[in-house]
């Protein structure tokens, strides 16, 4: 029990943020899996899918949960991500799905030979529709939070999509009180945020107080980095191609996101524990999507990206 | 000053220990298009420090490309997100912000503040625990102001600060805020509010925001973001009686039998006595399960599972109260809708309700009067149009538990579905007075047996228990 929790359980009247929080997103996983027939839930390796998983462990304990995680597998994560879901997924007995879109495979995509534009669509996003399909899913977890991005900050915490996954910012409903329309037309389908109103901040001290696993890449050590375009990229493996001349170096790094390793820039930092990582987060001056190179394929990138069915 | 402080300054473990204690508050803010809603929020979140150095560098380049600030930083960038929405050069939607500093973290819904948007504004004022409704000091009270304070003083909210903006313009003229002041005020006094606080402040130049006004030597009153810090929270819905919306019924194995839901109101511990509503059965609590371990009580927004001491029936729909606080059960109630749809509400039209965890089939038997929205005083209506605000009568297909809206929020407030579309077609807050009706408040089940059913029960329903 951390301090912070051991002065909460003195004041029990004055519930924290976290203690808000956490409730707030358990009642969201409880009215999909109560209003939904075939839920997923999408688990992507970070950070907030660390959270979210955690999160749905408490929110249907004792029991098991209620449904399958689901990963998207460009073939571009981490070695180390990979190795992290296997074990998460042992050590937990989860029922994991996980999806490749092998036509794309087969077409040779990937984000340095088509660039991560041409990538992101074919293997995340074709990726997901594929197997929402293919499951039959009619609602599917994801840990997007609305602090991330601006196009985000409007989106619902339930948010419906069309048979074609497609999101219509203009046919959102609205959410009062604890009140959730979780109503759909045959073929339509539900994405949920139940960790909306976390900000990267609350995800970090969470992740301290309750002791939760992450993928080791979120600490800083020294790792073999090469700059691109002003990014701090990993040679997790030889697949990705050396200019003339270009020698990594090691450098101490750690990551605020994680995605496929060739699109998501490292940060320099020696910040190796949580309080340390909290302590850098609090003190950031760049947001924590800057690690991204999607999100930079032209202004309202996102926006556009989320209308044609990128989670 | 309560900018964050950095963690080496004192300590890690004193650092998390804060951090990890810190209360939240939600709020609205309420304003006009020009009243300076955007740049207010830009200007919370840039002055304690939740702006970070790339999104400095694209505000630059967004201001030259969209601002309304000349050459200047336009903060109001910082909070209109979507793109469509940029071009039109105003918010359209609901949005939610978040900033936090040593004290507190907040949750800031930012809404419309043009006049269709009725339903954006009930959405985000129906989970704020303050209201901070803006004024151009050069304009005063607007047609604007009171329908906005109406609106959030008809959702429940308690506490609102008067930010007059724009001070600056008007020279800091004292004169001209506490005309302003006596004038909301006045039209104020009916609403209920417990606390209006004024506040003139300067949203573009940062006065009276989070940092005292150097400008203003005759206000000696808190900055705004000192005001959100110290503010009571979640005071009512610690108060009201205990309520569970059961969610789910959690039955891992044959040993286990648990109500799962989130605690919408009250405070509960083993041994306390409880009904299940809408049945009427009775147990008592024999354990509050979290995957943490069981609880030795538990209050107003943990989500916790209730073990009960007998083996009684509830599912979800039910709502688990204490035995001294029963709720109301009826399959018919009065209501106030604020009606979100672009389609017409006719009476005789049936929607689906969602109230706490039931959803049941209601018929909108009769539409009563129509709320002014500048006035608040009603006016007749044969059918509703999308923001109208109107008191109606709903009929159920069977009886649920209920509580009035003034006096619980969660168990109060409902949503209407349209069947066909699925959209949220109204938000409604349930009236305290029991529709007017020689069988009021009595269940549908029951008068069909008392009349023997058939035809003529029929009817009744139909016509709303004539």
């Amino acid at each position: 029990m951390s301090a912070a929790t051991a002065l909460a359980a003195t004041l029990p009247e004055r519930l924290t943020h976290l203690q808000r929080l956490e409730a707030e997103s358990i009642h969201i996983m409880r009215e999909t899996v109560a209003e939904t027939e075939n839920p997923v839930m999408l688990y992507s390796i970070g950070k907030d899918s660390s959270v979210l998983l955690h999160l749905a462990l408490k929110a249907f304990a004792p029991g098991r949960l209620p449904f399958p995680l689901m990963h998207i597998d460009t073939t571009w994560k981490f070695k180390e991500m990979i190795a992290f879901r296997d074990q998460r997924a042992k050590e937990l007995g989860l029922d994991l799905i996980v999806h490749t879109n092998q036509e794309g495979l087969a077409r040779g995509i990937g984000p340095i030979s088509h660039g991560s534009e041409v990538h992101t669509d074919v293997m995340k996003t074709q990726g997901l529709r594929q197997a929402l399909d293919k499951y039959r899913f009619d609602a599917a977890f994801g840990g997007a939070r609305r602090d991330e991005e601006a196009s985000r900050a409007k989106e619902r915490i339930f948010s419906l999509r069309t048979a074609q996954h497609r999101w219509d910012p203009k046919r959102q409903r609205a959410e009062p009180w604890h009140l959730y329309n979780l109503k759909k037309k045959r073929g339509e389908s539900l994405r949920v945020f139940p960790i909306s109103n976390w900000t990267e901040l609350d995800v970090w001290l969470y992740i301290e107080q309750e002791q939760i696993p992450i993928v080791p890449l979120y600490f800083a050590k020294p790792r073999p980095v090469v700059e691109r375009d002003g990014q701090l990229i990993l040679v997790d493996d030889d697949r990705l191609p050396l200019n003339p001349g270009e020698t990594p170096q090691n450098l101490s790094v750690r990551f605020r996101t994680l995605g496929d390793y060739p699109l998501t820039g490292a940060v320099e930092s020696d910040a190796a524990t949580l309080p340390e990582i909290i302590g850098e987060t609090l003190a950031a001056r760049t947001s924590e999507r800057q690690g991204r190179v999607i999100d930079k394929d032209g202004s309202g990138a996102m926006e556009r990206k989320k209308q044609e069915g990128y989670f | 000053m309560t900018i964050h402080q950095s963690p080496e300054a004192f300590g890690y473990d004193s650092f998390l220990a804060a951090h990890q204690s810190k209360e939240v508050l939600r709020f609205i803010t309420c304003g006009s298009v020009d009243d300076g809603k955007s740049t207010l929020i830009g200007r919370l979140l840039h002055d304690t420090k939740q702006i970070f150095d790339d999104q400095v560098t694209a505000l630059q380049r967004d201001s030259r490309k969209h601002g309304t600030q000349g050459a200047e930083i336009d903060l109001a960038l910082l909070v209109d997100g979507l793109q469509a929405e940029r071009e039109q050069g105003i918010t359209i939607d609901v949005a939610y912000r978040f900033f936090s500093t040593d004290k507190r973290s907040f949750i800031v819904a930012d809404t419309p503040g043009h006049e269709q948007y009725t339903r954006n504004m009930a959405t985000g004022a129906s989970t704020a625990d303050v209201a901070v409704i803006l004024v151009d000091a050069r304009q005063g009270l607007t047609r604007q102001t009171r329908r906005h304070a109406l609106l959030v003083s008809l959702l429940g909210i308690k506490r609102v600060v008067l930010a007059v903006n724009k001070m600056d313009l008007v020279g800091w003229s004292q004169g001209k805020f506490e005309e302003i002041t006596a004038a909301f005020d006045a039209f104020a006094a009916p609403l209920g509010f417990t606390e209006i606080r004024p506040i003139p402040l300067s949203a573009k130049n940062g006065d009276n925001v989070v940092l005292p006004g150097a400008a203003v030597p005759w206000y000696t009153g808190t900055p705004l973001l000192q005001y959100l810090e110290e503010v009571p929270v979640r005071v009512e819905e610690q108060a009201a009686p205990f309520r569970l919306p059961v969610q789910w019924v959690n039955r891992p194995n044959s040993d286990f039998r648990g109500f799962s839901g989130l605690i919408a109101s009250g405070r509960i511990a083993p041994g306390d006595a409880i009904i299940v509503e809408p049945s009427g059965r009775t147990s008592t609590i024999a354990r509050i399960f979290t995957a943490d371990g069981d609880l030795p009580h538990a209050v107003e927004g943990q989500s916790v599972t209730l073990v009960l001491a007998d083996e009684i029936d509830a599912s979800r729909g039910s709502v688990i109260v204490t035995a001294d606080a029963p709720m109301r059960v009826s399959d018919r109630f009065d209501a106030r809708l604020f009606w979100a749809a672009e389609t017409e509400l006719l009476p005789g039209a049936t929607l689906l309700a969602k109230i706490g965890t039931v959803t049941v089939n209601a018929t909108v038997t009769t539409i009563h009067t129509r709320i002014d929205p500048e006035s608040g005083n009603p006016v007749p209506a044969a059918r509703l149009v999308a923001n109208d605000i109107a008191d109606v009568t709903l009929s159920l297909d069977r009886a649920v538990a209920i509580d009035a809206y003034a006096a619980n929020r969660d168990t109060g407030g409902f949503i209407l579905i349209d069947r066909e579309t699925t959209d949220t077609a109204a938000l409604g807050l349930i009236h305290a007075e029991a529709p007017s009706s020689a069988v009021e408040d009595e269940p549908e089940a029951a008068r069909a047996a008392k009349s023997g059913g058939g035809f003529l029960s029929k009817l009744r329903w139909v016509f709303g228990g004539i």
